[in-house]
């Protein structure tokens, strides 16, 4: 007969109150995920209904209706193009910022730092104000260019930190061999730091697929995004719960995708941007 | 005659002298060539807003004037009439009772939560996996769910509330409850991310010292209040800093809940600076509050690094 000793109350006491966050954690995403299931009726209903049939009503619904698609189009366009970009361009400034030694480098390395801290609602009054000037005002371009400039920072600065695990002599010898720099980066550290991309892809594709205010002030009806597609959906009189969690879930799924099958990348993305300061 | 190119443009060994000054031009060069399209961006999308958004703080411009009339100079009325303005100082109020909770909220649950999950746990990685799907989901989709779920007729909290006793809230439209509804909200979303940082810190605490401690008996208070917090001081500050910036800019969540209301319960600095350029048509007052908010985050940031320094010896 097993005696429980005092050490066990204690361990059982910790999981069950992790298990108790999780639950606390996780709730409001079941809800999201079972009300885009739950016909109109069941959504309003109280008590809340626990079992029920799932109805694919309401993904119809928002697939067949006007702009939908196109807004789902846009944001794909717009989160990879922005992801795709600034990989190329943040690995270029990250590798001068760890290899070269030049006039001027600690100035850029802090200035990296600090255009972290600048707040979207700061700049997009400016911004609205110079890309009407420049006609880039509802276009999918100024919005990927305002991306571009937000995620640069911190996508240099991850990158950074990886390159710097590489050793030198691998690249001394692809130089001696007669390699260019521009070669030596694309074929040589990019590799190397695959993992470091992985996770700064994930995490400029999160910001700019997630993003709300700055794609609602910058787009039309023809060029907005699905958060901005979400928030209209929402008016004074009925709110179509069924529908707006149909496309929540839908901008929720990168998010979901990630975390199941990158969780610990991103954590040690996250971690290591604290840890290492 | 061999020919060469070089970035597109042939050239013959006859130019040898030519082509190699161009090399050298290239390699003397390459580390601003690498860096110039993300200065171009940063330059153009970043620096160049900020400063005219400084300068329009000193003029005065509608939303629908742009393109048609020019701005009207003000120099520092912008400044002074917003610190006269009630609207502002509410706003400021509001942004400070939000960044604060939130923070002390976040950093408490995540520290105790930290704390209990240090320990050999197992099934460590499905937990983190969970916690870490708040900061993944677009704010916006949490404040919409979250809209729903405070929802006094059919929301499930008044729900759970009812089961336990309590009567219904209106939670999102009486304003002693609207600002308690966006912080639950923000602590539900932010504190497992920040119990993920403190529990990557605690766990880089090398086991040797901990042992070394309880052989000389202290007890686990002492443990704690000596040895573990001030080994992971540096990690606690960033994350002060981090989250305090961003509730800050917090923005989103406020906009679809409650959009500032009921009244100015809720209009946190951000939204406040929104509604004013976008809806209240005043650019330069709009961003004389920029300039404010950045000065705010800038002072939070500098004084909370300061005190989490770690003295050298």
């Amino acid at each position: 007969m097993k005696v429980l000793r005092k050490g066990d109350m204690t361990n059982i006491g910790r999981y069950v109150i992790l298990i108790i966050a999780s639950i606390i954690v996780l709730f409001p995403i079941y809800i999201m995920i079972a009300t885009s299931f739950k016909t109109r009726v069941q959504t309003f209903s109280m008590p809340p209904v626990w079992l029920f049939i799932p109805t694919l009503k309401h993904y119809g619904t928002i697939i067949f209706r006007g702009q939908f698609l196109r807004h789902l189009s846009n944001s794909l366009v717009v989160a990879t193009s922005t992801t795709f970009i600034s990989i190329i361009i943040g690995a270029l400034a990250a590798y001068s910022l760890v290899r070269f030694a030049f006039l001027g480098k600690h100035v850029v390395s802090t200035a990296t730092l600090l255009l972290r801290m600048v707040p979207p609602a700061v700049i997009i009054i400016p911004l609205y104000i110079l890309w009407t000037k420049l006609g880039l005002m509802n276009s999918r371009t100024g919005l990927i260019s305002t991306y571009l400039a937000l995620n640069l920072p911190f996508t240099i600065w991850v990158l950074r930190s990886f390159m710097m695990e590489i050793p030198v002599e691998i690249e001394e010898s692809a130089l001696m061999d007669g390699c260019s720099e521009l070669g030596i980066l694309f074929r040589i550290v990019l590799p190397l730091i695959k993992p470091g991309i992985a996770v700064a892809s994930i995490f400029i594709f999160r910001i700019a697929w997630n993003e709300f205010i700055i794609s609602l002030i910058l787009t039309n009806r023809y060029t907005r995004t699905l958060p901005v597609a979400i928030s209209l959906c929402m008016t004074e009189i009925g709110v179509q719960w069924g529908e707006i969690t149909a496309i929540a879930v839908i901008v929720a799924l990168p998010a979901f995708i990630f975390t199941f099958f990158s969780a610990r990348s991103i954590i040690g993305g996250l971690t290591a941007g604290a840890v290492k300061g | 005659m061999r020919k060469k190119r070089f970035f597109g443009i042939e050239i013959d060994s006859q130019h040898e002298r030519r082509e190699g000054n161009v090399k050298r031009f290239l390699t003397r060069f390459t580390p601003y060539l690498f860096l110039a399209p993300a200065i171009f961006i940063f330059g153009f999308i970043l620096l160049y807003p900020v400063f005219y958004g400084i300068t329009l703080s000193f003029f005065q411009w509608a939303l629908r004037d742009i393109g048609a009339k020019a701005p009207l100079f003000v120099g520092l009325k912008n400044y002074i009439e917003i610190f006269q303005s009630p609207y502002f100082l509410t706003s400021v109020r509001v942004t400070s009772i939000f960044i604060g909770v939130t923070m002390v909220a976040e950093l408490g649950i995540g520290m105790a939560l930290a704390l209990l999950a240090e320990r050999k746990t197992r099934g460590l990685h499905i937990f983190r996996t969970i916690f870490i799907l708040p900061v993944m989901i677009a704010p916006i989709v949490v404040g919409i769910v979250w809209r729903y779920l405070y929802n006094p007729t059919y929301g499930l909290i008044n729900y759970f509330l009812a089961i336990v006793g309590i009567k219904q809230i209106m939670w999102l439209s009486q304003s002693h409850t609207a600002l308690a509804s966006i912080i639950i909200t923000d602590i539900w979303q932010w504190t497992p991310f920040v119990f993920l940082i403190l529990l990557g810190g605690l766990q880089t605490i090398p086991d040797e010292i901990i042992e070394v401690s309880k052989i000389d008996s202290a007890n686990y208070f002492q443990r704690l209040i000596y040895i573990k917090l001030p080994m992971i001081k540096p990690i606690i500050g960033i994350t002060v800093v981090l989250r305090l910036i961003d509730a800050m800019r917090a923005l989103v969540v406020m906009y679809i809940m409650t959009f500032g209301g009921p009244g100015l319960s809720t209009e946190v600095l951000a939204l406040h600076i929104f509604k004013t350029a976008f809806h209240g048509q005043r650019l330069g007052r709009a961003s004389a509050m920029s300039v404010f908010l950045i000065l705010f985050m800038l002072t939070v940031a500098f004084g909370v690094l300061r005190i989490f320094r770690t003295e050298r010896r």
